[in-house]
Protein backbone atom coordinates (compact mmCIF):
# COMPACT_ATOMS: atom_id res chain seq x y z
CA UNK A 1 0.00 0.00 0.00
CA UNK A 2 1.39 3.65 -0.92
CA UNK A 3 1.04 6.11 1.70
CA UNK A 4 0.68 9.92 1.52
CA UNK A 5 4.28 11.67 2.10
CA UNK A 6 2.99 13.87 4.53
CA UNK A 7 0.79 11.34 6.46
CA UNK A 8 4.11 9.22 6.67
CA UNK A 9 5.68 12.18 7.97
CA UNK A 10 3.10 12.67 10.50
CA UNK A 11 2.74 9.40 11.85
CA UNK A 12 6.43 8.53 12.11
CA UNK A 13 7.33 10.32 15.18
CA UNK A 14 4.62 8.77 17.46
CA UNK A 15 5.34 5.19 15.45
CA UNK A 16 9.12 5.61 16.14
CA UNK A 17 8.42 7.11 20.04
CA UNK A 18 6.05 4.37 20.61
CA UNK A 19 8.63 1.58 19.31
CA UNK A 20 11.51 3.03 21.57
CA UNK A 21 9.18 2.92 24.61
CA UNK A 22 8.90 -1.17 23.98
CA UNK A 23 13.18 -0.88 24.67
CA UNK A 24 16.39 0.29 23.02
CA UNK A 25 16.79 -0.36 19.53
CA UNK A 26 18.62 0.71 17.17
CA UNK A 27 17.80 2.23 13.04
CA UNK A 28 17.67 -1.27 10.91
CA UNK A 29 15.31 -3.09 13.59
CA UNK A 30 12.99 0.46 14.16
CA UNK A 31 12.16 -0.55 10.49
CA UNK A 32 11.58 -4.24 10.71
CA UNK A 33 9.29 -3.50 14.01
CA UNK A 34 7.25 -1.35 12.13
CA UNK A 35 7.00 -3.50 8.78
CA UNK A 36 5.97 -6.30 11.49
CA UNK A 37 3.48 -4.57 13.50
CA UNK A 38 2.03 -3.47 9.68
CA UNK A 39 1.97 -6.93 8.26
CA UNK A 40 4.16 -5.36 5.46
CA UNK A 41 1.41 -2.95 5.05
CA UNK A 42 3.62 0.23 5.94
CA UNK A 43 6.87 0.55 4.33
CA UNK A 44 9.23 3.53 4.83
CA UNK A 45 11.76 4.79 2.76
CA UNK A 46 14.76 3.40 4.76
CA UNK A 47 17.53 6.63 4.65
CA UNK A 48 14.53 8.75 5.78
CA UNK A 49 14.34 7.04 9.33
CA UNK A 50 18.20 8.24 10.02
CA UNK A 51 17.25 12.09 10.08
CA UNK A 52 14.07 11.79 11.88
CA UNK A 53 16.08 9.94 14.90
CA UNK A 54 18.70 12.69 14.79
CA UNK A 55 15.83 15.50 14.89
CA UNK A 56 14.16 13.36 17.93
CA UNK A 57 18.09 13.20 19.53
CA UNK A 58 18.03 16.91 18.95
CA UNK A 59 15.23 17.49 20.84
CA UNK A 60 15.92 15.42 23.55
CA UNK A 61 13.10 12.96 22.95
CA UNK A 62 15.65 10.49 22.47
CA UNK A 63 19.45 9.25 23.38
CA UNK A 64 21.57 7.54 21.54
CA UNK A 65 24.97 5.71 22.44
CA UNK A 66 27.49 3.85 20.46
CA UNK A 67 27.82 0.12 20.56
CA UNK A 68 28.47 -2.79 18.40
CA UNK A 69 26.52 -4.75 16.58
CA UNK A 70 27.38 -9.14 17.10
CA UNK A 71 29.01 -8.54 13.70
CA UNK A 72 31.54 -6.26 15.51
CA UNK A 73 30.36 -2.91 13.34
CA UNK A 74 29.68 0.14 14.83
CA UNK A 75 25.80 0.64 15.55
CA UNK A 76 23.90 3.46 16.88
CA UNK A 77 21.50 2.58 19.87
CA UNK A 78 18.33 4.58 20.02
CA UNK A 79 16.60 4.56 23.64
CA UNK A 80 13.58 6.73 24.92
CA UNK A 81 14.40 9.29 27.69
CA UNK A 82 11.81 10.80 29.74
CA UNK A 83 11.07 13.96 28.22
CA UNK A 84 10.50 10.99 25.10
CA UNK A 85 7.94 9.33 27.29
CA UNK A 86 5.89 12.50 28.13
CA UNK A 87 5.93 13.66 24.04
CA UNK A 88 4.57 9.93 23.67
CA UNK A 89 1.65 10.48 26.08
CA UNK A 90 1.13 13.43 24.46
CA UNK A 91 0.57 12.43 20.93
CA UNK A 92 -0.95 9.09 21.96
CA UNK A 93 -3.96 11.50 22.80
CA UNK A 94 -4.28 13.64 20.06
CA UNK A 95 -4.06 10.33 18.04
CA UNK A 96 -6.80 8.56 19.65
CA UNK A 97 -9.07 12.08 19.41
CA UNK A 98 -7.82 12.29 15.91
CA UNK A 99 -8.85 8.13 15.31
CA UNK A 100 -12.05 8.73 16.99
CA UNK A 101 -13.20 11.58 14.99
CA UNK A 102 -12.42 9.78 11.75
CA UNK A 103 -14.13 6.66 13.14
CA UNK A 104 -17.03 8.74 13.86
CA UNK A 105 -17.30 10.71 10.63
CA UNK A 106 -16.76 7.22 8.53
CA UNK A 107 -19.31 5.59 10.39
CA UNK A 108 -22.13 8.25 9.83
CA UNK A 109 -20.72 8.53 6.20
CA UNK A 110 -21.77 5.02 6.05
CA UNK A 111 -25.02 5.10 7.35
CA UNK A 112 -26.19 8.06 4.91
CA UNK A 113 -25.27 6.27 1.79
CA UNK A 114 -26.68 3.03 3.21
CA UNK A 115 -29.95 5.46 2.97
CA UNK A 116 -29.44 7.95 -0.09
CA UNK A 117 -32.87 8.91 -0.84
CA UNK A 118 -34.97 10.08 2.28
CA UNK A 119 -33.65 13.77 2.24
CA UNK A 120 -34.31 14.59 -1.31
CA UNK A 121 -38.15 12.98 -0.54
CA UNK A 122 -38.15 15.27 2.42
CA UNK A 123 -37.75 17.65 0.12
CA UNK A 124 -39.64 17.25 -2.15
CA UNK A 125 -42.74 17.20 0.46
CA UNK A 126 -41.39 20.93 1.59
CA UNK B 1 34.43 -16.03 -2.15
CA UNK B 2 34.47 -13.87 -4.90
CA UNK B 3 30.35 -12.86 -4.68
CA UNK B 4 31.23 -11.26 -0.85
CA UNK B 5 34.26 -9.66 -2.04
CA UNK B 6 32.20 -7.78 -4.65
CA UNK B 7 29.47 -6.91 -1.95
CA UNK B 8 32.49 -5.48 -0.35
CA UNK B 9 33.49 -3.54 -3.10
CA UNK B 10 29.95 -2.25 -3.66
CA UNK B 11 29.29 -1.27 -0.36
CA UNK B 12 32.45 0.68 -0.12
CA UNK B 13 31.42 2.47 -3.54
CA UNK B 14 28.27 2.98 -2.02
CA UNK B 15 29.88 4.53 0.93
CA UNK B 16 32.12 6.90 -0.69
CA UNK B 17 29.12 7.91 -2.94
CA UNK B 18 27.22 8.77 0.27
CA UNK B 19 30.24 10.50 1.93
CA UNK B 20 30.04 13.20 -0.83
CA UNK B 21 26.55 14.53 0.41
CA UNK B 22 28.32 17.20 2.53
CA UNK B 23 24.97 17.07 5.22
CA UNK B 24 25.88 13.39 5.30
CA UNK B 25 28.89 12.84 8.35
CA UNK B 26 30.98 10.18 8.40
CA UNK B 27 29.13 8.64 11.37
CA UNK B 28 26.06 9.01 9.70
CA UNK B 29 27.34 6.67 7.03
CA UNK B 30 28.25 4.31 9.59
CA UNK B 31 25.05 4.06 10.80
CA UNK B 32 23.31 4.05 7.37
CA UNK B 33 25.93 1.26 6.47
CA UNK B 34 25.23 -1.22 9.33
CA UNK B 35 21.66 -0.35 8.55
CA UNK B 36 22.42 -1.75 4.10
CA UNK B 37 24.53 -4.99 5.59
CA UNK B 38 21.69 -5.44 8.14
CA UNK B 39 19.30 -5.35 5.02
CA UNK B 40 21.37 -7.66 2.55
CA UNK B 41 21.70 -9.85 5.51
CA UNK B 42 18.07 -10.79 5.77
CA UNK B 43 17.62 -10.38 2.46
CA UNK B 44 20.09 -13.40 1.33
CA UNK B 45 18.64 -14.71 4.07
CA UNK B 46 15.64 -15.27 2.18
CA UNK B 47 17.27 -16.57 -0.43
CA UNK B 48 18.27 -13.80 -2.83
CA UNK B 49 22.37 -13.90 -3.87
CA UNK B 50 24.65 -10.71 -2.91
CA UNK B 51 24.14 -8.68 -5.45
CA UNK B 52 20.67 -8.65 -5.79
CA UNK B 53 20.09 -8.49 -2.54
CA UNK B 54 22.52 -5.33 -2.64
CA UNK B 55 20.55 -4.04 -5.09
CA UNK B 56 17.24 -4.07 -2.96
CA UNK B 57 18.68 -3.04 0.05
CA UNK B 58 20.66 0.40 -1.84
CA UNK B 59 17.07 0.92 -3.45
CA UNK B 60 15.49 0.46 -0.28
CA UNK B 61 17.53 3.28 1.26
CA UNK B 62 16.09 5.71 -1.06
CA UNK B 63 16.91 8.76 -3.24
CA UNK B 64 20.04 9.87 -1.46
CA UNK B 65 19.76 13.40 -2.32
CA UNK B 66 15.92 13.72 -0.59
CA UNK B 67 17.90 12.06 2.46
CA UNK B 68 20.70 14.36 2.48
CA UNK B 69 18.25 17.24 2.03
CA UNK B 70 16.58 15.90 4.97
CA UNK B 71 19.56 15.59 7.19
CA UNK B 72 20.50 19.61 5.86
CA UNK B 73 17.24 20.39 7.29
CA UNK B 74 18.00 18.77 11.06
CA UNK B 75 22.38 19.66 10.88
CA UNK B 76 22.38 23.11 8.25
CA UNK B 77 25.60 23.87 10.27
CA UNK B 78 27.07 21.17 8.26
CA UNK B 79 26.73 22.77 4.79
CA UNK B 80 29.45 25.46 6.42
CA UNK B 81 32.65 23.59 6.55
CA UNK B 82 34.27 23.63 9.42
CA UNK B 83 37.67 24.44 9.44
CA UNK B 84 39.15 21.34 12.23
CA UNK B 85 42.78 23.28 13.13
CA UNK B 86 43.29 20.40 16.11
CA UNK B 87 40.91 17.36 16.09
CA UNK B 88 38.55 17.06 19.32
CA UNK B 89 38.19 14.46 21.46
CA UNK B 90 36.26 12.22 19.10
CA UNK B 91 38.39 11.79 16.49
CA UNK B 92 41.61 11.45 18.61
CA UNK B 93 42.76 8.86 16.86
CA UNK B 94 45.60 10.75 14.96
CA UNK B 95 45.93 13.95 17.09
CA UNK B 96 49.29 13.73 17.39
CA UNK B 97 50.99 15.30 14.46
CA UNK B 98 47.72 18.71 14.71
CA UNK B 99 48.83 19.18 18.52
CA UNK B 100 52.68 19.29 17.28
CA UNK B 101 51.84 21.12 14.39
CA UNK B 102 50.34 23.81 16.50
CA UNK B 103 53.02 23.59 18.76
CA UNK B 104 55.76 23.91 15.66
CA UNK B 105 53.82 27.57 14.64
CA UNK B 106 54.03 28.84 17.81
CA UNK B 107 57.69 28.23 18.63
CA UNK B 108 58.11 29.33 15.22
CA UNK B 109 55.90 32.98 15.90
CA UNK B 110 57.48 33.07 19.24
CA UNK B 111 60.67 32.99 17.48
CA UNK B 112 60.39 35.35 15.37
CA UNK B 113 59.07 37.46 17.39
CA UNK B 114 62.42 37.56 19.53
CA UNK B 115 64.23 37.92 16.65
CA UNK B 116 62.42 41.18 15.68
CA UNK B 117 62.34 42.27 19.14
CA UNK B 118 66.38 41.37 19.03
CA UNK B 119 66.75 43.66 16.00
CA UNK B 120 65.25 46.74 17.78
CA UNK B 121 67.68 46.48 20.14
CA UNK B 122 70.67 46.29 17.85
CA UNK B 123 69.86 48.75 15.60
CA UNK B 124 69.17 52.07 16.71
CA UNK B 125 67.97 53.82 13.19
CA UNK B 126 64.76 53.68 11.60
CA UNK B 127 66.10 52.87 7.90
CA UNK B 128 68.60 50.31 9.43
CA UNK B 129 65.04 48.40 11.32
CA UNK B 130 63.18 48.56 8.12
CA UNK B 131 65.73 46.92 5.74
CA UNK B 132 66.42 44.45 9.16
CA UNK B 133 63.21 43.34 10.12
CA UNK B 134 61.62 41.16 7.07
CA UNK B 135 65.54 39.75 6.96
CA UNK B 136 64.19 38.85 10.64
CA UNK B 137 61.07 37.01 9.97
CA UNK B 138 61.28 35.60 6.72
CA UNK B 139 63.43 32.67 7.62
CA UNK B 140 60.57 31.74 10.76
CA UNK B 141 57.81 31.71 7.57
CA UNK B 142 60.63 29.68 5.73
CA UNK B 143 61.22 27.28 8.43
CA UNK B 144 57.36 26.12 8.84
CA UNK B 145 57.40 24.84 5.04
CA UNK B 146 60.84 23.26 5.67
CA UNK B 147 59.42 21.33 8.60
CA UNK B 148 56.05 20.93 7.13
CA UNK B 149 56.85 19.78 3.33
CA UNK B 150 60.16 18.07 4.62
CA UNK B 151 62.29 20.25 2.08
CA UNK B 152 65.98 18.88 0.75
CA UNK B 153 68.75 20.06 3.01
CA UNK B 154 70.21 20.68 -0.71
CA UNK B 155 67.51 23.05 -1.60
CA UNK B 156 67.51 24.75 2.17
CA UNK B 157 71.72 25.02 1.29
CA UNK B 158 71.35 26.52 -1.84
CA UNK B 159 68.64 29.24 -0.58
CA UNK B 160 71.37 30.31 2.39
CA UNK B 161 73.39 31.65 -0.18
CA UNK B 162 71.29 34.49 -1.46
CA UNK B 163 69.92 34.83 1.67
CA UNK B 164 73.14 35.68 3.18
CA UNK B 165 74.35 37.79 0.19
CA UNK B 166 70.99 39.98 0.81
CA UNK B 167 71.86 40.67 4.15
CA UNK B 168 74.94 41.44 4.01
CA UNK B 169 74.15 44.28 0.82
CA UNK B 170 71.71 45.82 3.01
CA UNK B 171 73.76 46.31 6.26
CA UNK B 172 76.83 46.54 4.65
CA UNK B 173 76.57 48.79 1.48
CA UNK B 174 77.31 52.99 2.99
CA UNK B 175 73.81 53.92 2.49
CA UNK B 176 73.29 57.63 3.09
CA UNK B 177 70.79 57.68 5.89
CA UNK B 178 68.43 60.11 4.39
CA UNK B 179 69.01 59.40 0.66
CA UNK B 180 66.63 57.36 -1.13
CA UNK B 181 68.54 54.20 -2.58
CA UNK B 182 67.80 52.54 1.12
CA UNK B 183 64.63 53.33 0.79
CA UNK B 184 64.32 51.39 -2.25
CA UNK B 185 66.34 48.66 -0.96
CA UNK B 186 64.28 48.13 2.24
CA UNK B 187 61.02 48.15 -0.17
CA UNK B 188 62.59 45.85 -2.63
CA UNK B 189 64.41 43.38 -0.19
CA UNK B 190 61.13 42.04 0.83
CA UNK B 191 60.17 41.06 -2.15
CA UNK B 192 63.31 39.07 -3.06
CA UNK B 193 62.40 37.23 0.66
CA UNK B 194 59.16 36.69 -0.94
CA UNK B 195 60.83 34.62 -4.28
CA UNK B 196 62.86 32.84 -1.81
CA UNK B 197 60.06 32.03 0.65
CA UNK B 198 57.82 30.61 -2.78
CA UNK B 199 61.13 28.38 -3.42
CA UNK B 200 60.44 26.53 0.28
CA UNK B 201 57.11 26.57 -0.28
CA UNK B 202 56.97 24.66 -3.52
CA UNK B 203 59.54 22.59 -1.99
CA UNK B 204 62.20 23.28 -4.62
CA UNK B 205 60.59 22.82 -7.70
CA UNK B 206 60.51 26.18 -8.54
CA UNK B 207 61.14 25.55 -12.22
CA UNK B 208 56.99 24.04 -12.23
CA UNK B 209 54.06 25.97 -13.61
CA UNK B 210 51.87 24.36 -11.25
CA UNK B 211 53.24 24.93 -7.35
CA UNK B 212 54.53 28.50 -8.77
CA UNK B 213 50.59 28.95 -9.23
CA UNK B 214 49.90 27.44 -5.71
CA UNK B 215 52.45 29.83 -4.43
CA UNK B 216 50.58 32.59 -5.63
CA UNK B 217 47.24 31.70 -4.17
CA UNK B 218 49.06 31.14 -0.86
CA UNK B 219 50.12 34.76 -1.13
CA UNK B 220 46.50 36.42 -2.12
CA UNK B 221 45.35 33.93 1.35
CA UNK B 222 47.58 35.10 3.19
CA UNK B 223 47.55 38.30 2.62
CA UNK B 224 43.28 37.88 3.51
CA UNK B 225 44.15 36.53 6.64
CA UNK B 226 46.95 38.41 8.30
CA UNK B 227 44.58 41.56 7.34
CA UNK B 228 41.73 39.39 9.14
CA UNK B 229 44.07 38.61 12.06
CA UNK B 230 45.35 42.60 11.85
CA UNK B 231 41.90 43.71 12.31
CA UNK B 232 40.50 41.53 15.43
CA UNK B 233 44.25 42.42 17.18
CA UNK B 234 43.63 45.96 16.62
CA UNK B 235 39.94 45.52 18.19
CA UNK B 236 41.49 43.31 21.23
CA UNK B 237 44.01 45.92 21.92
CA UNK B 238 41.58 48.86 21.45
CA UNK B 239 39.50 47.23 23.92
CA UNK B 240 42.34 46.35 26.56
CA UNK B 241 43.88 49.81 25.88
CA UNK B 242 40.23 51.62 26.53
CA UNK B 243 40.08 49.56 29.58
CA UNK B 244 43.12 50.17 31.50
CA UNK B 245 42.87 53.92 30.29
CA UNK B 246 40.33 53.75 33.23
CA UNK B 247 42.94 52.93 35.54
CA UNK B 248 44.83 55.24 34.54
CA UNK B 249 47.57 52.74 32.52
CA UNK B 250 48.92 53.63 29.13
CA UNK B 251 49.88 50.35 27.22
CA UNK B 252 51.66 52.97 24.39
CA UNK B 253 55.18 51.96 25.35
CA UNK B 254 54.05 47.97 25.96
CA UNK B 255 52.78 48.25 22.36
CA UNK B 256 55.75 49.78 20.92
CA UNK B 257 58.14 47.94 22.68
CA UNK B 258 56.78 44.29 23.08
CA UNK B 259 53.34 43.99 21.67
CA UNK B 260 54.17 44.99 18.21
CA UNK B 261 57.27 43.15 17.66
CA UNK B 262 55.60 39.44 17.90
CA UNK B 263 51.97 40.65 17.25
CA UNK B 264 53.04 41.56 13.72
CA UNK B 265 55.83 38.32 12.58
CA UNK B 266 53.66 36.34 14.47
CA UNK B 267 50.39 37.10 12.65
CA UNK B 268 52.29 36.23 9.50
CA UNK B 269 53.55 33.03 10.90
CA UNK B 270 49.82 31.67 12.48
CA UNK B 271 48.24 33.49 9.07
CA UNK B 272 50.31 30.83 6.74
CA UNK B 273 49.72 28.12 9.23
CA UNK B 274 45.71 28.85 8.90
CA UNK B 275 46.18 29.59 5.10
CA UNK B 276 47.52 25.91 4.76
CA UNK B 277 45.15 24.25 7.19
CA UNK B 278 42.39 25.94 5.35
CA UNK B 279 43.28 24.70 1.80
CA UNK B 280 40.95 22.03 1.04
CA UNK B 281 38.20 23.12 3.80
CA UNK B 282 37.25 26.82 2.78
CA UNK B 283 36.95 28.51 -0.23
CA UNK B 284 39.64 30.21 -1.24
CA UNK B 285 38.59 34.43 -0.47
CA UNK B 286 41.00 36.51 -3.07
CA UNK B 287 39.22 35.07 -6.05
CA UNK B 288 35.87 36.09 -4.77
CA UNK B 289 37.02 39.67 -4.25
CA UNK B 290 38.36 39.90 -7.61
CA UNK B 291 35.08 38.69 -8.93
CA UNK B 292 33.38 41.56 -6.42
CA UNK B 293 36.03 44.60 -7.23
CA UNK B 294 37.35 44.04 -11.25
CA UNK B 295 33.71 45.46 -12.11
CA UNK B 296 33.96 48.52 -9.94
CA UNK B 297 37.90 48.75 -10.98
CA UNK B 298 36.50 48.76 -14.34
CA UNK B 299 34.44 51.30 -14.08
CA UNK B 300 36.78 53.75 -11.86
CA UNK B 301 39.50 53.23 -14.57
CA UNK B 302 37.64 54.22 -17.10
CA UNK B 303 36.06 57.02 -15.02
CA UNK B 304 39.59 58.25 -14.50
CA UNK B 305 40.58 57.40 -18.68
CA UNK B 306 37.90 59.95 -19.63
CA UNK B 307 38.75 62.42 -17.37
CA UNK B 308 42.89 62.17 -18.11
CA UNK B 309 41.92 62.98 -21.58
CA UNK B 310 38.96 65.51 -21.45
CA UNK B 311 41.42 67.45 -18.64
CA UNK B 312 43.83 67.37 -21.93
CA UNK B 313 47.01 66.22 -20.01
CA UNK B 314 48.49 65.90 -16.72
CA UNK B 315 48.66 69.74 -15.32
CA UNK B 316 51.33 68.45 -12.55
CA UNK B 317 53.82 65.41 -13.06
CA UNK B 318 55.03 64.38 -10.07
CA UNK B 319 57.14 61.23 -8.80
CA UNK B 320 54.03 60.31 -6.86
CA UNK B 321 51.68 60.26 -10.61
CA UNK B 322 54.20 57.03 -11.33
CA UNK B 323 54.18 55.47 -7.93
CA UNK B 324 50.01 55.94 -8.50
CA UNK B 325 50.42 54.33 -11.47
CA UNK B 326 52.35 51.47 -10.63
CA UNK B 327 49.77 51.20 -7.62
CA UNK B 328 47.12 50.84 -10.34
CA UNK B 329 48.68 48.38 -12.15
CA UNK B 330 49.95 46.10 -9.62
CA UNK B 331 46.11 45.93 -8.02
CA UNK B 332 44.68 45.04 -11.64
CA UNK B 333 47.42 42.17 -11.87
CA UNK B 334 46.38 41.00 -8.19
CA UNK B 335 42.82 41.36 -9.85
CA UNK B 336 43.65 39.38 -12.91
CA UNK B 337 45.63 36.84 -11.56
CA UNK B 338 43.63 35.96 -8.86
CA UNK B 339 40.56 35.29 -11.07
CA UNK B 340 42.68 33.12 -13.29
CA UNK B 341 44.08 30.82 -10.29
CA UNK B 342 40.52 30.02 -9.49
CA UNK B 343 38.72 29.76 -13.14
CA UNK B 344 38.42 26.08 -14.83
CA UNK B 345 41.01 26.08 -17.69
CA UNK B 346 38.38 24.40 -19.85
CA UNK B 347 35.38 26.42 -19.14
CA UNK B 348 34.27 28.43 -22.12
CA UNK B 349 34.82 32.04 -22.27
CA UNK B 350 32.58 34.13 -20.26
CA UNK B 351 31.19 37.48 -19.67
CA UNK B 352 33.51 37.77 -17.02
CA UNK B 353 36.57 37.29 -19.35
CA UNK B 354 35.65 39.83 -21.40
CA UNK B 355 35.15 42.20 -18.75
CA UNK B 356 38.68 40.98 -17.81
CA UNK B 357 39.57 42.21 -21.20
CA UNK B 358 38.01 45.65 -20.64
CA UNK B 359 39.48 46.35 -17.35
CA UNK B 360 43.59 45.47 -18.77
CA UNK B 361 42.49 47.72 -21.77
CA UNK B 362 41.26 50.84 -19.28
CA UNK B 363 44.44 49.85 -17.18
CA UNK B 364 47.19 49.63 -20.30
CA UNK B 365 45.79 53.09 -21.42
CA UNK B 366 45.70 55.26 -18.28
CA UNK B 367 49.16 54.19 -17.70
CA UNK B 368 49.97 55.09 -21.10
CA UNK B 369 48.56 59.13 -20.68
CA UNK B 370 50.66 58.77 -17.51
CA UNK B 371 53.45 57.26 -19.18
CA UNK B 372 54.06 59.88 -22.08
CA UNK B 373 53.98 62.73 -19.66
CA UNK B 374 56.31 60.80 -17.57
CA UNK B 375 58.76 60.26 -20.12
CA UNK B 376 58.95 63.92 -21.45
CA UNK B 377 59.43 65.12 -17.84
CA UNK B 378 62.34 62.87 -17.09
CA UNK B 379 63.69 63.80 -20.40
CA UNK B 380 63.75 67.04 -19.26
CA UNK B 381 65.12 66.47 -15.28
CA UNK B 382 67.18 63.24 -15.88
CA UNK B 383 67.37 60.26 -13.87
CA UNK B 384 67.02 59.90 -9.80
CA UNK B 385 66.71 56.41 -8.45
CA UNK B 386 62.85 56.92 -7.59
CA UNK B 387 61.80 57.59 -10.72
CA UNK B 388 63.85 54.71 -12.30
CA UNK B 389 62.88 52.43 -10.22
CA UNK B 390 59.39 52.93 -10.54
CA UNK B 391 59.53 53.30 -14.63
CA UNK B 392 61.48 50.51 -14.69
CA UNK B 393 58.47 48.44 -12.25
CA UNK B 394 56.07 50.31 -14.52
CA UNK B 395 57.74 48.64 -17.58
CA UNK B 396 57.99 45.55 -16.32
CA UNK B 397 54.10 45.51 -15.53
CA UNK B 398 53.07 46.65 -19.30
CA UNK B 399 54.90 43.95 -20.73
CA UNK B 400 53.15 41.49 -17.97
CA UNK B 401 49.36 42.99 -18.20
CA UNK B 402 49.51 43.74 -22.41
CA UNK B 403 50.79 40.32 -23.03
CA UNK B 404 48.36 38.91 -20.68
CA UNK B 405 45.25 40.89 -22.62
CA UNK B 406 46.46 39.52 -26.08
CA UNK B 407 46.46 35.89 -24.67
CA UNK B 408 42.92 36.80 -23.06
CA UNK B 409 41.53 38.18 -26.34
CA UNK B 410 43.35 35.26 -27.93
CA UNK B 411 41.24 32.95 -25.88
CA UNK B 412 37.78 35.16 -25.85
CA UNK B 413 38.18 34.69 -29.84
CA UNK B 414 38.98 31.01 -29.28
CA UNK B 415 42.35 30.81 -31.01
CA UNK B 416 44.13 30.51 -27.69
CA UNK B 417 43.48 28.07 -24.87
CA UNK B 418 43.11 29.52 -21.45
CA UNK B 419 45.99 27.68 -20.27
CA UNK B 420 48.31 29.93 -21.96
CA UNK B 421 47.18 32.81 -20.05
CA UNK B 422 47.66 30.79 -16.59
CA UNK B 423 51.00 29.79 -17.84
CA UNK B 424 51.84 33.47 -18.77
CA UNK B 425 50.99 34.71 -15.30
CA UNK B 426 53.25 31.83 -13.77
CA UNK B 427 56.22 32.66 -15.99
CA UNK B 428 56.09 36.01 -15.30
CA UNK B 429 56.44 36.40 -12.07
CA UNK B 430 59.67 35.60 -11.26
CA UNK B 431 60.85 38.71 -13.16
CA UNK B 432 59.81 40.79 -10.41
CA UNK B 433 61.87 38.85 -7.84
CA UNK B 434 64.72 39.23 -9.71
CA UNK B 435 64.31 42.73 -10.71
CA UNK B 436 63.52 43.51 -7.00
CA UNK B 437 67.15 41.89 -6.66
CA UNK B 438 68.52 44.16 -9.50
CA UNK B 439 67.30 47.55 -7.86
CA UNK B 440 68.67 46.34 -4.14
CA UNK B 441 71.61 45.18 -5.61
CA UNK B 442 72.70 47.54 -8.08
CA UNK B 443 71.17 50.56 -7.21
CA UNK B 444 72.84 51.40 -4.68
CA UNK B 445 76.27 51.39 -6.03
CA UNK B 446 75.20 52.94 -9.47
CA UNK B 447 73.60 55.84 -7.34
CA UNK B 448 76.43 56.80 -5.17
CA UNK B 449 74.05 55.41 -2.27
CA UNK B 450 72.40 58.92 -2.37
Amino acid sequence: MRFDKDLVAASATPLVLGILAEGESYGYAILKRVTELSGGRMQWTDGMLYPLLHRLERLGLVAATWGTSEAGRRRKHYALTPAGHDALAERQEQWSVVADVLHQVWRSAQQAAQAPARPAVAEGWA
Amino acid sequence: MASRERLEAQIDQWRSYVQRHRAIAPADVDEMEDHLRGRVDDLTATGLDDDEAFLVAVRRMGNLDAVSHEFAREHSERLWKQLVLVPDDDAAQASGPAWRELAVVLALAVGAGIAVKVALAAFDTDSALLRNVPLMTAPFLAAYFVWKRRVARRVVGALLVPYALLAVVLNVYPYVDTGSTVVLAAIHAPVVLWALVGVVYVGGRWRDQDPRMDFARFTGELVVYVTLLAIGGGVLLGLTAATLSLVGMDIEPAMESWIMPFAVPGAVVVGAWLVEAKQDVVENIAPVLTRVFTPLTTVMLLVTLVVLLGAGGLADVERELLILMDAILVLVLCLLLYSVSARDSLARPGWFDGLQLVLVAAALAVDAVALTAMLTRIAEFGFSPNKVAALGLNLLLLVHLARSGLLLLGFLRERQPFGALVRWQTRFLPVYAVWAALVVVAFGPVFGFA
